[in-house]
């Protein structure tokens, strides 16, 4: 490889890491589709924390003025990342941590094994991070012989049941309380066999199975929601006292970070800790924050290391459109809005960052042919820009991200006018109720009426469902 | 090329044509008063207990929140009049993690409380501690002065020195995890009181 040509911007490689499906969006989907206890898991989930949400979002009457600095602060910090990574290992450095730098998901995950074997340890303590899911961490660590231990509630609900995460925040979103509580009779070692589905005694069992963990571990893993370059100063915020855990018992903290969670100062923490909390956990303020800048003498771990991580963020910053995704606080509001993924759920999008983000993050890391469904993934109903706390135009950049999927050329066509229909609420139901008709009819009811059939015609697409999104959608 | 330097060519390339640079609209609010009211309703609404007292009265407050005999983790300059009698104090004079966790209980005071979010925020001086010390034990009294709240997340971040390790603590230890409900207790403090004083 040339010189130049390493230092273009790249996507993320294949066959590491968690960003593309086996199957294509519809194919997944369809699965999802047909089961109906998923369906009600997630529709009284999402459900409750939209209403959540939206009661605490009221009652800050500058939410708009925060969305508009939230926003500004992401371009800001796109605009100038290069200058901002290196203020920010210069603080890192002058206050005691190690900084690593990754073009990839191979090379972050070799640093993280050599790291933890240069302590000694087989065993690593996880607080949940989307990142190290993208790059697929634990797998790297158990081919080294390291066993990785999530302890954030859900991410153990799903280790624990052989599972995959379906939700940002919240792993277990498909799991409700009585598949929580069979999964943790089943898996969990030295659980109280007379342990009922009560959220508080589940969590209960959590914490006793993970306390020996946690005082006995030396070594933990975390991700990062902020970075401040001007500062040095990292920031986990969490609910459970998991991370907590993991950034202060053991001695060695390793921390892997996307290059796009830098913030330039201080004071700019100060729009995102008000965003962050009330679009996702629908709280006025999550249960436990943690910074830390280097290393504190007698107070927590005496070894830092920050592992800066590229795996395909260049080549989604090249997109001048698509680099907005690039702003993402994973705050996860666009996934409860979303009534595709309320009826899909996420383990249809293939990749970790399932929903609407998703399904314009993923096709931009990993370069749009290798999650070319993914873009299709959405009604264009436009509730998750709504939602963004920091403004990502999702629609426009589905719209954007279609004009490069690879498909036939009628197909694209087609989903221009499937695109300018769903743009227009009147037409789009027409059509939809003329799919469901000819399904009551007898006819296969797979595919849209012309001018959309050209598109379906060559998707499998599911069953529509007895209601659709914008019946579903009008209801609620 | 070190990865370093082939991460920053990539980022700088892929920053060609250098995109306009971008003012950031600061129009939020920055000044608010304080409401102690609202503190003390946010922190209530998280289920932990508020106790508004006087200074004279926390002792007895203590005593009346933990039982006879029970062991208190005490950081290193917590006020001595804040301890009542019936405690046993266990000081942290390099207490190991299995000590603290062994403990009834942790006594400290707070750095800053913002009242908008009904958040105590710990850093680490010498009357609140280690950040292992506050975690460990099932139940956590944390002491905070009036003086010491301010009403939103601005001007909180305005008083606190980035360098120090910060603990951000609203309510007791809790979940979502669970069909998106608020459970209170996992792996932090499961019993989390608040004494207030003017
Ligand atoms: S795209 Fe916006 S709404 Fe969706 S997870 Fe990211 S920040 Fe939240």
């Amino acid at each position: 490889m040339t010189r130049a040509f390493l230092g273009m911007p790249t996507t993320a490689p294949r066959g590491v890491g968690h960003l593309r499906g086996e199957q294509t969006f519809p194919a997944a989907a369809r699965q999802a589709l047909a089961d109906p206890q998923l369906r009600r898991n997630l529709g009284h989930a999402t459900a409750t924390i939209r209403a959540k949400s939206a009661g605490v979002i009221a009652e800050v009457p500058d939410w708009e003025q925060l969305r508009a600095a939230g926003s500004a602060i992401k371009a800001d910090v796109l605009a100038r990342l290069p200058e901002l990574l290196e203020q920010l290992e210069d603080r890192v450095s002058a206050a005691g941590g190690v900084v690593h730098w990754a073009a990839d998901a191979n090379e972050a995950n070799a640093i993280v094994v050599d790291l933890v074997r240069a302590t000694g340890n087989d065993r690593v303590i996880k607080v949940k991070s989307m990142v190290t899911q993208e790059i697929g961490l634990n797998e790297a660590l158990e081919a080294a012989g390291i066993a990785p231990v999530e302890t954030d509630l859900a991410e153990l609900i799903v280790q624990l049941g052989e599972d995959r995460p379906s939700h940002i925040l919240v792993p277990a979103i498909h799991r409700n309380r009585a598949e929580i509580r069979e999964i943790f009779l089943r898996a969990m070692p030295g659980v109280d066999p007379g342990l009922t589905d009560e959220p508080a005694v589940l969590a209960a069992a959590a914490r006793r199975f993970l306390r020996q963990t946690f005082l006995s571990t030396p070594v933990a893993v975390s991700g990062a929601n902020f970075a401040v370059a001007e500062t040095g100063t990292l920031a986990v915020v969490e609910s459970e006292g998991n991370g907590r855990m993991c950034l202060t018992l053991p001695r060695t903290l390793i921390t892997v970070m996307g290059v796009e969670k830098v913030v330039p100062t201080w004071r700019d923490l100060e729009v995102f800790l008000q965003l962050l909390p009330r679009a996702s956990t629908g709280e006025r303020m999550n249960p436990y924050t943690s910074m830390w800048t280097g290393v504190s003498p007698g107070d927590g771990p005496q070894e830092f290391h920050l592992v800066l991580l590229d795996n395909g963020r260049s080549a989604v910053l090249a997109d001048e459109v698509g680099r907005q995704a690039l702003h993402c606080i994973r705050c996860s509001a666009c996934l409860n809005v979303c009534p595709v993924y309320e009826r899909t759920g996420g383990h249809a999008y293939g990749s970790v960052y399932p929903g609407p983000i998703g399904a314009v993050l993923s096709p931009q890391l990993t370069g749009v042919a290798d999650n070319a469904s993914l873009p299709y993934a959405s009604s264009l109903c436009g509730a998750c820009y709504d939602a963004c706390p920091v403004k990502i135009n999702i629609p426009e950049l589905l719209v954007h991200l279609r004009d490069q999927a690879p498909h036939p050329r009628g197909e694209s066509a087609a989903m221009a006018a499937a695109a300018y229909a769903m743009d227009h609420p009147a037409l789009y139901a027409a059509a939809q109720r003329a799919t469901r008709l000819s399904r009551l009819t007898g006819r296969r009811g797979r595919g849209l009426p012309p001018p959309l059939s050209g598109w379906t015609a060559s998707r499998d697409l599911p069953e529509p469902p007895a209601q659709t999104f914008r019946q579903w959608w009008a209801s609620r | 090329m070190t990865a370093r330097e082939v991460i920053l060519a990539r980022l700088r390339a892929a920053l060609d044509p250098a995109p306009a640079p971008v003012e950031v609209p600061r129009e939020y609010r920055r000044d608010a008063p304080v409401d102690l009211d609202r503190l003390v309703d946010r922190l209530t609404d998280y289920r932990a207990h508020v106790h508004r007292v006087a200074e004279t009265a926390v002792a007895d407050t203590v005593a009346a929140i933990l039982p006879t005999g029970a062991t208190v983790v005490v950081p290193p300059a917590l006020p001595p009049a804040w301890l009542p009698a019936t405690v046993t104090a266990r000081p942290d004079d390099d207490l190991d993690n299995r000590q603290i966790a062994a403990a009834d209980a942790v006594i400290t005071a707070a750095a800053v409380a913002i009242a908008d979010t009904g958040t105590v925020i710990l850093d680490g001086s010498p009357d609140q501690g280690r950040r292992v010390l506050s975690l460990l034990p099932d139940l956590h009294i944390c002491v905070i002065r009036a003086a010491q709240v301010v009403a939103g997340v601005p001007q909180a971040l305005a008083r606190l020195t980035s360098h120090r390790p910060l603990t951000w603590i609203s309510g007791p230890s809790a979940t979502s995890d669970i069909e998106l409900n608020r459970v209170e207790g996992v792996h932090g403090p499961r019993t989390l009181h608040l004494i207030l004083l003017p």
